[in-house]
């Protein structure tokens, strides 16, 4: 049985205005970490609060742990475990009672679940008293996951939880969502950092409501279509605008720190006429290399279509 | 505490009860507004009037009336001028604002008193302001008083005389003696409605809402776990009303006290039930702020009789003033603390607050959401 199970679901607001989730379907299956990739205001939360059973879908059907998001939604409220987006503790209760107050909520003792959540808690235990506002973001995102596992949910909805923390902290939450995996929990990820979709079993890249590709993140980059290359240059601005004018160019953008540059289908793809135009226009330290694709350059890659379809 | 349902309650009550102690503003807000209130409307309203301008018309002009016109002028309270003027004089000078009371003393008074024990003053007061009308007249009422007990003490002649005395322009004195019963009802519906509004608001802004709906937790746990401690505190503030209306201001609470929290406890409820509805359509805790304040303070102070007597309003006021809750508390309290009555006087007033209650409470069981949107 799939833990989620998402059949044509709609999601409009404004009495049908803004259409936010276009007819998304998608199988999350037991005990796997999905991933819903893409950028603010792509439908991710839309699509959360469906599921979590916050928002009645306009069109479509929907299943959590086997149950009907909208006939059962008692039944799901039960065994699921929903980390919304932003912070949603209680800022002025301190971490433990927090965790007290959820785990009562939830019909469960902290001590019956301690063992699902050890191995965060201990990072947070030292600031038990503190309040749960005068946290910091790592910490916070902590305590809420603390808070969402404490009932030891079979399926759990984690809402753009790296948003705002920082680097080491969101290598270190992702580490405990692999944890996570091992104990069969089923996890619906959302994130708009593409460094982190590798790390899902699958991924739904999703923009403007539409889901674009749903595969395994190595399946997804081999979907590039053509090469990538990357393009160095000591003037790293006036790079940019010379790819850009470049006549065989299909696309450039800037990528850390080089341009990652693809070229049309029908134009050469031999590297040294490029070299040959960019030192015309005078760059120095040219470096050119081919790469390979990384999800972002896809996804990228496949919203520049949608949009020039549009 | 066996019952999972107790457990999440106690839970969550306890919650509820961290956030209003440990935020200064819900807690002033709580404590602060309801003694500043009584205070304020104790002190600046009731304070003692000095040089009161009167006129005594002394149509006796003998020993008895003499000696009483000699100790209202030494008080301080009075500037007495003398006159024999018409009633329609009198009423002339009360309303060029010249004179404040009248005192008539009948021809025959000392000789009424000395034969028959007995005799009458008229006292007409200008009650425009019934603030100052009470006062003063109890000021009379008192020098009198003093007079008849010297009479007692010194000549053992156990004298009565009874002040007739007359309300011009505002007979029923609505106003200031009356202002408890009036800040009971405001200081109830301000903390229950608005705070158990804004409560609830506040879970719906910062978020919680949303994992609070996300779980088993049924919705009636959460509109009682909500409501429970602002019934809670509204009790001790009534409380604290009370005993500083006893205690500072002198006010006796001739009634049941029993009767008074009982019928308080039902209005409380019904307060609560307001709140409930107010955040129902309220997205911010300042829209919910401004919506109790428009929706209930306002109608609270304008059409309960406190401030204003209804009687005087325009017809469709005094239509809108039956729905209004505090109306008929303020009634029943009127009823039960200053005029001593018991449920027998008041069971109307209870009976169409409860029935406001119920049908709030139906609409709020209805309209509660069970989703975000």
């Amino acid at each position: 049985m799939s833990a989620i199970t998402l059949d044509n679901i709609t999601k409009t607001y404004n009495k049908g205005k803004v259409l936010a989730v276009d007819k998304a379907t998608f199988d999350v299956a037991e005990g796997e970490t999905f991933g819903l990739i893409g950028p603010d205001g792509a439908g991710k939360t839309s699509i959360f609060r469906v599921l979590t059973t916050l928002l009645l879908p306009d069109g479509g059907s929907a299943t959590v742990a086997g149950f009907d998001v909208v006939k059962d939604y008692e039944k799901i409220r039960n065994c699921i475990g929903y980390m919304p987006g932003r912070f949603s503790l209680y800022q002025d209760l301190t971490v433990e009672e927090n965790l007290n107050f959820f785990a009562t909520i939830f019909n469960t003792t902290v001590k019956e679940n301690y063992k699902l959540i050890e191995e965060i808690y201990v990072q947070i235990e030292p600031f038990k008293t503190r309040r749960a506002g005068k946290l910091s973001g790592g910490m916070k995102q902590k305590l809420a996951l603390c808070c969402a596992l404490i009932h030891k949910p079979r399926v759990l909805f984690l809402d753009e939880p790296t948003t705002g923390v920082d680097a080491v902290s969101r290598v270190e939450f992702w580490d405990m969502l692999k944890r996570l995996k091992h104990q069969g929990i089923s996890i619906l990820v959302s994130t708009p950092y593409m460094d982190e979709a590798a790390l899902c079993d699958r991924i739904a890249l999703i923009e403007g409501g539409k889901l674009l590709s749903i595969a395994s993140p190595a399946d997804t980059i081999k979907k590039y279509p053509g090469k990538l290359f990357a393009v160095k240059a000591a003037n790293m601005h006036q790079l940019l605008k010379d790819l850009r004018s470049y006549e065989g160019t299909h696309s450039c953008f800037t990528f850390g720190d080089a341009m990652h540059v693809s070229f049309k289908q029908d134009a050469n793809t031999d590297v040294s006429k490029l070299t040959g135009y960019l030192t015309a226009k005078g760059h120095k330290e040219l470096e050119i290399a081919e790469i390979p694709a990384g999800i972002e350059d896809y996804f990228i890659r496949i919203t520049e279509k949608e949009i020039a379809e549009k | 505490m066996n019952s999972p349902v107790l457990k999440q309650l106690y839970a969550f009550v306890r919650k509820e009860f961290y956030h209003v102690f440990r935020d200064r503003k819900t807690l002033l807000m709580l404590f602060g507004v309801p003694i500043a209130q009584v205070l304020l409307f104790g002190f600046v309203l009731s304070n003692e009037i000095k040089n009161s301008k009167i006129v005594v018309c002394d149509y006796a002009k003998d020993y008895g009336s003499q000696e009483i016109i000699r100790k209202i002028e030494a008080s301080k309270y009075f500037k007495v001028q003398k006159a024999t003027l018409t009633h329609d004089q009198i009423e002339t000078a009360m309303k060029a604002g010249d004179i404040k009371m009248a005192v008539i003393f009948p021809d025959h008074f000392y000789n009424d008193l000395s034969h028959l024990n007995k005799a009458q003053i008229q006292v007409i007061a200008d009650a425009s302001d019934p603030n100052t009308a009470t006062t003063i007249t109890s000021y009379l009422t008192n020098i009198i008083n003093d007079y008849q007990a010297e009479a007692l003490a010194q000549n053992n002649q156990s004298y009565t005389i009874v002040p007739q005395v007359k309300m011009l322009y505002n007979p029923e004195l609505l106003g200031a003696p009356n202002f408890v019963p009036g800040v009971m009802a405001l200081v109830l519906m301000l903390i229950c409605a608005m705070m158990t509004a804004v409560a609830i608001v506040k879970e719906k802004e910062l978020g919680t809402m949303e994992i609070l709906l996300v779980s088993p937790l049924k919705p009636y746990l959460v509109i009682i776990a909500k409501t429970i401690p602002y019934l809670l505190v509204s009790l001790l503030n009534l409380t604290a009303i009370l005993l500083m209306s006893v205690y500072l201001l002198d006010l006796e609470i001739k009634g049941s006290v029993v009767l008074l929290f009982a019928e308080s406890t039902l209005f409380i409820i019904s307060c609560l039930a307001l709140g409930l509805l107010i955040s129902v359509g309220s997205t911010s805790q300042m829209s919910a702020m401004m919506t109790s304040q428009m929706s209930l303070m306002l109608p609270t102070m304008m059409l309960t009789g406190f401030m204003f007597p209804i009687e005087n309003m325009p017809f469709w006021m005094q239509g809108i003033s039956y729905i209004v809750p505090s109306r008929y508390y303020y009634t029943i309290v009127k009823a039960v603390m200053l005029q001593g009555l018991g449920f027998s006087a008041i069971w109307r007033e209870t009976l169409v607050l409860g029935f406001i209650t119920l049908i709030l409470i139906v609409i709020n069981v209805r309209s509660f959401k069970i989703r975000l949107a």
